[in-house]
């Protein structure tokens, strides 16, 4: 590995798939591929970003993501810093331009962010020299996420033209099924939602997708089935009545599979609520791709650290804009 | 011409030059011809400028007493005579919230303080205590103190009945109620307009139904009691419909909009501008187009600026965190205008809107420049380019999304009773 040249690579950040194109994402799952052997070593260490520093600045809790991150730099011998305790002065009170001030006076070569509030990374990105990369903001978007979902969707197809992916669930409050919608959309394959009508966007006319409200019909003929986590505070804001009836609506079990292509795959970002939205067999089943999106997450965060910190022109990270 | 005591000379007005006289703080004669002078005489060369009369600004929030570090009174009265307002109605959501004498007060002696000859300062009393929305305020006690209606304004009343009887209350002071017209429930959390942007930005959404919702119950409530209600910054369609259709059947609504609604759509919170946050939120182009449809043919009465000065580190937040306002007071009329230029309005259909109506609406002097009208008015010169930037703008909150933009149409000098209260210098152009 290290003879990957990604000297087209002209991002300074990762906010948002919308600010990639076809070829990008491309690059992105080849490098992380390429990758993936090294998770397949004796020695799961390269010296790639060695002296590179990364903070791992997580104002929201999520251990998966964040030690996902946290392994993807390690493994590039990146040094990482975790900012997360939710009672760090880094997150009460102050404001997200003084914690991005203060960030930037450690000298990071990339932040990664995980926030609660929509556009927090862009607000990050557009005040800092350094590379941002957007673990999750609010309900806006996961750009790694959706990632590691076509990775781990590309190793059991050849080309998502002309697949049909259905996302099931919470889809309104989901960053995960926006960046998801994106970059499937882009890479061709057809998206289907499906969800109560209370947990749908307001506007979805100019989204690329197909609305259903029924999901054994949204099930048919489907290669693809991403189910979101269900957030049980929606409830309380009576999004929907409770989890009994959300469960015998919703949740995705084998009979929705039997209306499915049979080589139907079934992925969750966890983490799982089971019995609510997936059947707890299915999500165990051969069917199910919910491990290798764990294994995917780590090659693909390795990608995008490379790329993003390894491209041409970039500056050492110190100087204010 | 005997006591005459200032003479403007050869300015636009209809289009034609005009001369003005003022003596003893009125209009003695606005004339088509040349009027000889005497010795005694200040000479004001008004060539090439428009003649205008004082505008009221029926809806600012001044921010004092207790968030001066966003505007105070003297800042905000002064931001408001650079940009041709002459009165200001100043909403109660002041810490503490105007809605008892002692503060209806304090507020009418800080103006008195900084701007002695005026622009003037008009309280908005709360309409309930603390703008909780769950008792009503002392609405007699702050009519005697000095309040020239009450508002919600910010904080608006969900409960019908309470609102009901809030009216029925505030008739008896015979000053109006303002409404701002959002159903608080479904507002709830929202920090944009609900629609196509909003999802993708991934961000809540305020339906433009929230504020039909509350102008159809305005409208039902003031027909229900033969009562005036007045709605405050329209945004959309829709209340335009229903507002045009409680006209057409007699009801006693009037009603406001502001020039941000007459320009500028969601698009602008593009990449979570925050200068783009205000409340209610920026529309449609559609609701736009409606907005300045109405306002053209009167079934929007009045223009106001809403005027919301926040500190720039206030703005510089994530946009759900950020506040909900834009600073208006400066730039008014030189947004306006544009849309004079454009042929969408014109100019004496901007004052009618921002002075001779709002003076009806809410019981104030006016100058039609009547003789013996009070000598109000202000010079403004419609080819002068400017930059909005911290230095040029008066009001210490900076938050508009045209800062950094260059805008035409400046005033030069403003005068209330005859008295100057802003003359433009240097510095405040670049
Ligand atoms: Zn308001």
């Amino acid at each position: 590995m290290g003879e990957g040249n990604p000297s087209f690579w002209p991002h300074k950040d990762l906010i948002d798939i919308t600010t990639l194109d076809r070829d990008e994402i491309a690059l992105v799952l080849e490098t992380a591929g390429r990758f993936s052997e090294i998770n397949e070593r004796p020695v799961k260490k390269v010296p790639i970003l060695k002296g590179k520093s990364v903070v791992l600045f997580f104002a929201e809790p999520s251990t998966r993501t964040k030690t996902s991150f946290d392994v993807a730099g390690k493994r590039l011998s990146a040094d990482t810093f975790s900012l997360a305790t939710s009672g760090s002065s880094l997150t009460k009170g102050e404001s997200l331009k003084d914690t991005a001030l203060t960030l930037e006076s450690m000298r990071p070569d990339a932040i990664v962010i995980r926030h609660s509030r929509s556009g927090a990374a862009q607000f990050l990105a557009s005040r800092l020299d350094c590379s941002v990369i957007n673990a999750g903001d609010g309900r806006h978007a996961h750009p790694t996420q959706a990632l590691l979902d076509a990775f781990a969707l590309s190793r059991v197809w050849e080309s998502f033209e002309d697949k049909n992916v259905l996302i099931v669930g919470d889809i309104a409050h989901s960053r995960v099924a926006r960046s998801d919608v994106v970059l499937l959309t882009k890479l061709g394959a057809r998206v289907r939602l499906c969800g109560p009508r209370t947990l749908l966007p307001s506007s979805l006319e100019s989204w690329p997708v197909e609305v259903h409200s029924r999901l054994d019909k949204a099930c048919q003929g489907v290669d693809a089935i991403i189910c979101l986590r269900l957030q049980l505070e929606r409830q309380a804001a009576g999004l929907f009545p409770d989890v009994r009836e959300y469960a015998r609506t919703y949740g995705l079990g084998p009979r929705h599979l039997a209306e499915a292509d049979p080589g139907v795959r079934v992925l969750h970002p966890g983490p799982m609520n089971r019995g609510v939205e997936i059947d707890n067999e299915l999500a165990d089943s051969g069917q199910s791709l919910i491990l290798d999106q764990v294994y995917a997450g780590v090659c693909v965060r390795m990608a995008v650290l490379f790329l993003l910190l390894t491209r041409p022109n970039q500056g050492d990270g110190h100087g204010r804009r | 011409m005997a006591g005459v005591e200032m003479l403007v000379r050869s300015v636009l007005w209809g289009g034609r030059p005009h001369d003005l006289v003022v003596s003893g703080g009125k209009i003695v004669e606005l004339s088509p011809n040349p009027v000889a002078t005497g010795s005694e005489v200040e000479l004001v060369d008004g060539s090439g400028l428009l003649l205008l009369p004082s505008m009221i600004d029926a809806h600012v929030h001044l921010r004092e007493p207790g968030q001066e570090y966003k505007e105070d009174i003297a800042s905000g009265l002064g931001a408001a005579a650079a940009g041709g307002i002459g009165r200001v109605l100043a909403m109660a959501n002041t810490m503490p919230v105007n809605d008892q004498a002692s503060v209806t007060r304090f507020m009418l002696s800080q103006a008195a303080r900084s701007h002695p000859n005026g622009p003037f300062l008009h309280p908005v009393g709360a309409l309930t205590k603390g703008l909780a929305g769950k008792e009503l305020a002392p609405l007699m006690e702050l009519a005697e103190a000095g309040c020239l209606a009450f508002s919600n304004d910010g904080r608006p009343v969900g409960d019908n009945a309470l609102f009901l009887r809030a009216l029925e209350y505030a008739s008896d002071t015979g000053l109006p109620v303002i409404d701002h017209c959002e159903d608080p429930d479904l507002a709830r959390g929202g920090a944009m307009n609900e629609g196509r942007i909003s999802s993708l930005l991934g961000l809540t959404g305020i339906p433009v139904t929230a504020e039909a919702l509350q102008v159809a119950r305005d409208i039902l409530l003031a027909e229900y009691l033969d009562l005036h209600v007045h709605l405050a910054h329209v945004s959309c369609r829709q209340a335009v419909e229903l507002i045009a259709w409680a006209k057409g059947r007699g009801v006693r609504v009037t009603a406001e909009t502001c020039p941000h609604y007459l320009l500028w759509d969601e698009t602008l919170v593009g990449d979570y501008n925050t200068r783009a946050k205000v409340n209610p939120p920026l529309r449609t182009w559609d609701d736009v187009l409606a907005v300045r449809q109405a306002l053209a043919e009167g079934i929007l009465d009045i223009l106001v600026t809403d005027h919301a000065p926040h500190a720039d580190h206030e703005k510089e937040q994530t946009f759900d965190d950020a506040p909900f306002g834009i600073s208006g007071l400066d730039t008014a009329l030189s947004l306006v205008l544009g849309l004079v230029k454009n042929g969408f309005l014109d100019m004496e259909t901007v004052m009618d809107r921002f002075a001779w109506r709002p003076a009806d609406i809410f019981g104030l002097p006016a100058n039609r420049f009547r003789p013996g009208d009070p000598a109000d008015f202000f010079l403004f010169d419609p080819d002068l380019d400017w930059k909005v930037d911290e230095r040029t703008m008066r009001s210490k909150g900076k938050n508009t999304p045209c800062l950094g933009t260059e805008l035409q149409g400046r005033v030069t000098r403003h005068f209330l009773a005859g008295k100057e209260i802003f003359r433009l210098q240097a510095e405040d152009m670049k």
